[in-house]
């Protein structure tokens, strides 16, 4: 029964191998990058889209909320171009060094690639792979779990990305900033991304995607982070996606010994979101804090799923998820901490939070830990519930109306979770984009 | 004319009455004490005048100023001077109490017409508040009410009122939990704040609180209803012989 549903392609199956078919001549890479888009898009042919069968898609059945796959996106014309030059203004007036991407394709005029500063090597994915780049060769593939089929056709028709190198001991001047941004066109950008932090080195890398309202293109990005040992790294991804699109995004990091890793996911826009944060801490004695807010309203759905795998010993990290739903909007929460039998001391505590603040909004939450060491410490607390009448009484008995009650209680509860960005102009920046979206709320 | 004129009120909580036709008149400029044994209906009392939702008012009416008070939201009757004391005041963790004060401040001067203050004089009147109730700087760089003591509580409650100047507060058992040194400091406070146009309403069950903060009115509540009035002798009447004959009297 179960096979024979899944030999029925989906309209958006029958698009996707049609694009894979008339792209994969002209998608960049050698034979041993083709070979690796064709054994990734066999997968995708055998299994089909993700969907609710699968546990780890259960409560976003991508087969069933994607309706049509858009052809792939082609490079921006001069008016995309122009209009882009207004994109990333959520960062307020944070310095980065920024790498535009339009649709999904580096735009090197609206980039800052100059004067870099020692020990950091910036590429396009497009360029790197036409190049035979080293650092390519030696990283692409390896991170991404190759079993997920979002990954998977990300790697069958990944088009470009960044690939950047901060050599060991350097540190980044500015935080570096991919900016994604998407044109009004109906299209699909496969983003395929490499980041590597060598040994000792220092570096905040913020991604930001955005596009225009009433837009329904489609977004899948994936990101290979190595993190090596000693190295610090902060990682912020901000999801602005237009209301209509479709987003699916992929960290997979490693993470080496003694390192310092925070990840930060912020989301507010999309119609329909899947983060996926895959992490290994391969190495002893580092640091973790792995945050996100989540605002979500109208029929948004955001699902975050999370996988912290503790290979190595005396780690410790922090997970503390944080999400704002309204309307009939649909956020979940799936988080996994793994701690390998050899990965003693590990220290490892999830939190997540939901706030309801309509009776139509959905909250999905679900936690797992497998614990195979004995001498351990994790746990995970999971809470969802409305705001709190006698606070917001409180507040208000002292003046403050219901509106402004409700958004210094929602600010407090997602500043919990942002508190926990390093970068205090990022922090501001966001929660002046809570701000912004408490007062869009407001009637 | 009569700051608060309560009449005849009757007020249910999930079906339950508490007040049975209360009335009450004050003035402005005067200190009513009311006390009664537990469960006699002051903190509902406290928690109506102020605009809690989960009291029904099922007769009678209240005014505040002249105007109806139940047709104000609770924000509503702040900005118009009202002023709740609350017994077990709340912890608001990730909202700090520089920025509660100043959003509220705030919000009632705009509702009132007055301009905003700016940074600096918020500031000042802050400090310069905070000081005389020994609240030291570094509470206020906390969130609200997370972390303070019973004691703090209840002076960071005083520091709202006296930086928000309401026309009528309503003290609700601000005298529990407070050793001596804390009452003598919150009655301190309340005092500097008598003015002629000012009124209290202060809810009290022992008449310790009273010795510092010296009432001109004193009333006894009991099931429902105010059932004596009196001068500030009836509250150490009330402390000699204890609430018994007032419950009794309500039982015959």
């Amino acid at each position: 029964m179960n096979a024979e549903v899944a030999t029925i392609k989906t309209a958006a199956e029958t698009a996707l191998a049609h694009e894979f078919a008339t792209a994969r001549g002209r998608l960049p890479g050698d034979d041993a990058i083709a070979a690796q888009r064709k054994a990734a898009f066999d997968l995708f042919a055998k299994e089909g889209l993700p969907n609710r069968r699968i546990e780890e898609w259960k409560y976003t059945d991508l087969r069933a909320l994607m309706r049509d796959a858009k052809p792939l996106a082609v490079p921006p014309d001069a008016a995309a171009k122009a209009r882009a030059k207004s994109a990333g203004a959520m960062l307020g007036d944070v310095e980065t060094r920024r790498l535009v991407f339009i649709d999904g394709s580096f735009v090197a005029e609206l980039s800052d690639v100059a004067n870099l500063e020692s020990g950091l090597t910036i590429s396009s994915l497009a360029a790197a792979l036409a190049a035979d780049d080293a650092t390519v060769e030696a990283h692409l593939g390896k991170l991404a779990p190759a079993g997920d089929v979002a990954v998977a056709l990300n790697t069958a028709l990944m088009g470009d990305g960044a690939v950047i190198r901060i050599a060991a001991g350097s540190t980044t001047e500015r935080p570096l900033h991919l900016l994604f941004v998407a044109s009004a066109k109906p299209a699909a950008s496969f983003i395929r991304s490499l980041v590597v932090v060598e040994e000792g080195a220092r570096a905040m890398l913020i991604e930001s995607h955005e596009g225009p309202a009433g837009s329904d293109y489609q977004v899948n990005a994936a990101l290979e982070l190595f993190v090596g040992d000693r190295a610090h790294v902060d990682h912020v991804k901000i999801i602005g996606e237009g209301e209509d699109a479709l987003h699916v995004s992929t960290l997979a990091a490693a993470i080496g010994a003694h390192a310092r890793f925070n990840s930060f996911t912020f989301t507010a826009g999309g119609d329909v979101v899947r983060n996926q944060l895959f992490l290994k801490f391969d190495g002893e004695g580092t640091l973790a804090g792995i945050r996100g807010a989540t605002l979500l309203k109208g029929r948004q759905h955001a699902d975050t799923t999370l996988v912290a795998n503790h290979v190595a010993r005396d780690c410790q990290s922090r997970e503390v998820f944080k999400s704002v739903l309204d309307g009939e909007a649909h956020g979940v929460f799936q988080g996994r901490i793994i701690v390998r039998p050899q990965a003693q001391k590990t220290d490892a505590k999830m939190m997540t939070q939901a706030l309801l603040l309509s009776d139509r909004a959905e909250a999905d939450n679900k936690p797992e830990l497998e614990i195979f060491a004995d001498d351990v410490q994790c746990g995970h607390g999971a809470t969802a519930g409305a705001l709190d009448d006698e606070l917001k009484f409180y507040l208000m008995a002292r003046g403050i109306p219901a509106a402004e009650a409700e958004a210094l209680l929602i600010q407090a509860f997602l500043g919990e979770a942002i508190e926990g960005i390093e970068h205090a102009g990022l922090r501001e920046a966001l929660m002046e984009a809570v701000a912004a979206w408490l007062k869009a709320r407001a009637p | 004319m009569a700051l608060l004129e309560i009449k005849g009120l009757h007020v249910e909580i999930d079906g339950k009455e508490i007040l049975k036709g209360l009335d009450l008149t004050v003035n402005a400029g005067e200190v009513h004490a009311i006390m009664g044994p537990n469960g006699s209906g002051k903190s509902t009392l406290a928690y109506v005048l102020a605009g809690k939702a989960d009291y029904a008012v099922t007769s009678g009416e209240v005014l505040f100023n002249g105007k109806n008070l139940f047709d104000m939201a609770p924000d509503e009757r702040a900005a118009a001077g009202m002023f709740l004391a609350f017994q077990y005041p709340l912890e608001i963790p990730g909202v700090a109490t520089m920025t509660f004060l100043r959003t509220a401040l705030n919000a009632q001067r705009k509702k009132r017409g007055e301009a905003e203050l700016s940074t600096p004089e918020f500031i000042k009147k802050v400090r310069d508040t905070a000081g005389k109730l020994s609240i030291e700087q570094e509470m206020l760089r906390r969130a609200v009410n997370v972390g303070f003591s019973g004691g703090e509580k209840k002076r960071n409650e005083i520091l709202q009122m006296a930086l928000l100047e309401p026309r009528l507060a309503v003290l609700d058992e601000t005298d529990s939990g407070l050793d001596i040194d804390a009452l003598k400091i919150v009655a301190d406070g309340v005092n500097r704040l008598r003015s002629p146009g000012r009124s209290f309403v202060v809810i009290t069950h022992y008449q310790r609180l009273l010795a510092y903060i010296v009432p001109d009115i004193v009333h006894v509540l009991s099931h429902g209803r105010i059932v004596k009035t009196g001068g500030k002798e009836l509250a150490l009447e009330l402390e000699a012989r204890g609430y018994a004959e007032y419950q009794e009297e309500v039982l015959a």
